[in-house]
């Protein structure tokens, strides 16, 4: 298996805060890599970093066998790089944008034109042609976005929230063509919010605060995360949640909708039997059953921690 | 240093050129500014002074006294507004800004005539404006009609050979090319960067391989081309609409003009490399066009100049080139008689090109 990308202790101070602390990671050749972390976490900074666009305080980064310190022009015609803002040029149509494109990255001139004409039909651009960027819809833009710096066939994808301001069902279809190019053999490290979204990468890193507090594949994070989780239905979830708050052996109580994700402590034996006793002496009435973790009981674990740290 | 690419030199231009047509209001800027420009300067400043307001006190009140008056009305530098009552009365009225001349002829003027014993009469000037001074100093030489020994006679004769009739749109235009350019060209490139880093293009442009270079000279590209146009616009409105004589060959103007144009650029795109913000960068054009106004020849004579000032404004393209369009259009030089100005305009261009190429990183910090 060939590594993409590697990081070691890879840190980024802006003044006295520590943007990114101390991250070491790796990224397999042809997978999806999944950067999940609250806002603020170090995520795109940790992306500008790898793309070369930032100088690590400390720390290594190697990309496509290349040294982001030492050789960063060497890594610019391999990558993509969707940036989190909108970065094309919004009084330019989107067939110019997408011109500009294969010229800035010496597309050969006979595929130029056969290239835009592909992303245009395959990102269902075709009708905004003519249109400027600019006055094309949050989810428009993400598209042109992702045709736009996939243009090139880029080795290995940067994609920084591409989804944030996409609607459910055109998200799914934007993950597809993510699946199209990941079997093509392209490498993608993607940041997300989207618990859904966080589940089908191959691979995981969770950021708090500039530290690389979990990663690796979603099933294996879920599978070993260090607490039980019980599923709590009642008509009075606030006091539930407060009640079982105040517990030692919980860790922390999520609210899902109208249920309770507790996350207890692994030595608690029966956790499910010993939450309702609990609730019971405070004569609160509650259904409870123990299920596997989600990944949202990890993400909240694993941001959770820190802070107990402290 | 790898190699540059035309084709990515191309798409920066091209891209450039779309913007600037996307954007009516500085696309107005390219045509509306030079013909504003020139239609303000050329019928604005005008050092050719006429029709002073003037006010009269005639104590004499003779023949010869009121002759003089005539006669100093018939210059037309003057227009009489008011007869005063005594020199006091004149002396409020310039105070008050109402006269900006006082002419008094005293009581005994036939006496003093009569014993060639001046002066002869007083003139009250509000030298407060330089040019008023200066015009009150050739009433001043007005020879008395009656009494031709009272003229001074000249010791030279003064040959005016570009402009006789000392019209001074001719001398206004061709520097006006100078200015004009040098205001747009710097505020225009001086954004180029600037507007890419403010509106978040920036951070995907420097993540494609182009080069700092290819960057540099697609900005400018399109440019050069806005300063051919706002140059041919004022060359013509100042042969239309003011006489202005054209005597060197176009092809002269036209090299004269592309190099001064390319060095006036790069100092935009210096300062576009320096400022955070459109505004610091609007701001930083102003101050670099200031002193280049004042100090290179278009304002005030260079050779009047204190040295140190003299040496500063040698640094300017706007200096240079204000020599080599006067020599070219005026003079009928050839751009090869004025290497001397040409060579500080292409080293201005390579050093200040390079400084700029090297202070953009392609980097976010
Ligand atoms: N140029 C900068 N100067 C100073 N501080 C910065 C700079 N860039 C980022 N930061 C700080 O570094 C931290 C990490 O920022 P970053 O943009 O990497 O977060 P993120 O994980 O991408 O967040 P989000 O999910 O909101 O996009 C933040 O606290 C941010 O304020
Ligand atoms: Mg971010």
């Amino acid at each position: 298996m060939t590594i993409v990308i590697e990081t070691r202790d890879l840190t980024r101070h802006f003044g006295d805060l520590v943007a990114v602390d101390h991250v070491s990671m790796q990224v397999p050749k042809g997978s999806i890599y999944g950067f999940l972390g609250p806002n603020g976490c170090g995520k795109s900074t940790t992306i500008r970093m790898l793309c070369g666009l930032l100088i690590p305080t400390e720390g290594s980064a190697n990309v496509l066998g290349i040294d982001v310190l030492e050789d960063p022009e060497a890594l610019k015609s391999k990558i993509g790089y969707m940036t989190q803002r909108f970065s094309l040029y919004e009084d330019l149509t989107v067939v110019e944008n997408l011109q500009f494109m294969t010229e800035i990255y010496s597309v050969p001139r006979s595929e130029r034109a056969p290239r835009i004409k592909a992303q245009l039909e395959r990102f269902s651009l075709v009708d905004r042609a003519k249109q400027l960027a600019g006055t094309m819809s949050g989810g428009q833009r993400q598209r042109l976005a992702l045709a736009a710096v996939t243009l090139h066939r880029p080795e290995l994808l940067f994609l920084d929230e591409p989804t944030s301001a996409v609607d459910p069902e055109s998200r799914r279809e934007f993950w597809e063509f993510l699946f199209d190019m990941v079997d093509q053999g392209t490498t993608m490290l993607v940041t997300t919010h989207f618990m859904d979204e966080a589940e089908r990468c191959h691979a995981l890193a969770i950021l708090d605060q500039g530290v690389l507090v979990a990663d690796g594949s979603p099933k294996r994070l879920m599978a070993d995360l260090p607490a039980s989780v019980v599923e709590i239905e009642s008509d009075t979830v606030r006091v539930v949640r407060e009640t079982l708050l105040d517990l030692a052996e919980v860790i922390d109580v999520a609210q899902l909708g109208s249920r309770l994700h507790a996350l207890v402590r692994p030595n608690v034996q029966d956790p499910s039997a010993f939450l309702d006793a609990s609730l019971r002496q405070r004569s609160l009435q509650a259904s409870l059953k123990l299920v596997p973790a989600n990944l949202e009981d990890v993400f909240v674990m694993a941001t959770l921690g820190r802070e107990v740290d402290r | 240093m790898r190699w540059l690419s035309g084709v990515r030199i191309f798409a920066i231009a091209k891209k450039e050129f779309f913007h600037l047509r996307r954007d009516r209001l500085t696309g107005g800027m390219v045509v509306g500014m030079p013909i504003m420009m020139t239609v303000l300067f050329g019928y604005a400043i005008n050092n050719d002074v006429r029709n002073l307001n003037a006010g009269v006190v005639d104590e004499a009140n003779t023949t010869a006294s009121r002759a003089l008056v005539a006669d100093a009305m018939a210059t037309q530098v003057v227009r009489v507004v008011v007869r005063a009552g005594s020199p006091l009365e004149l002396e409020r009225l310039l105070a008050a800004g109402k006269i900006s001349v006082g002419l008094y002829i005293p009581a005994d003027f036939e006496e003093r005539l009569a014993q060639a014993r001046p002066p002869y009469a007083q003139l009250m000037v509000d030298d407060s404006d330089p040019i008023v001074l200066g015009a009150a100093r050739g009433l001043a030489q007005l020879p008395l009609g009656q009494n031709p020994q009272t003229t001074l006679k000249s010791t030279f004769e003064v040959r005016a050979l570009y402009n006789p009739e000392r019209r001074s749109a001719v001398f206004i235009v061709p520097g006006l090319c100078g200015v004009i350019l040098t205001f747009t060209m710097v505020m225009f490139t001086a954004i180029a960067i600037v507007r890419e880093r403010e509106r978040g293009n920036l951070e995907l442009l420097i993540t494609t391989p182009v080069q700092s270079l290819e960057l540099m000279v697609g900005k400018i590209i399109p440019y050069v081309f806005i300063g051919y146009i706002q140059i041919s616009l004022i060359l013509l409105m100042g042969m239309s609409l003011f006489d202005v004589p054209v005597r060197g060959s176009m092809l002269d103007f036209y090299s004269g003009a592309g190099i001064f144009v390319l060095s006036t650029l790069t100092l935009g795109l210096l300062i576009s490399t320096v400022a955070e913000t459109q505004f610091q960068a609007f701001q930083l054009a102003f101050m670099s066009f200031l002193p280049q106004l004042l100090l290179s020849g278009f304002m005030f004579p260079f050779e009047g100049m204190p040295k140190a000032a003299q040496v500063f404004a040698e640094l300017f393209p706007m200096t240079h080139f204000l020599r080599i369009v006067r020599g070219v259009v005026l003079r009928d030089a050839t751009l090869s008689m004025m290497v001397d100005e040409v060579w500080p305009l292409a080293l201005f261009f390579v050093v200040v090109m390079t400084f700029a190429t090297m202070r953009f990183r392609k980097r976010l910090d």
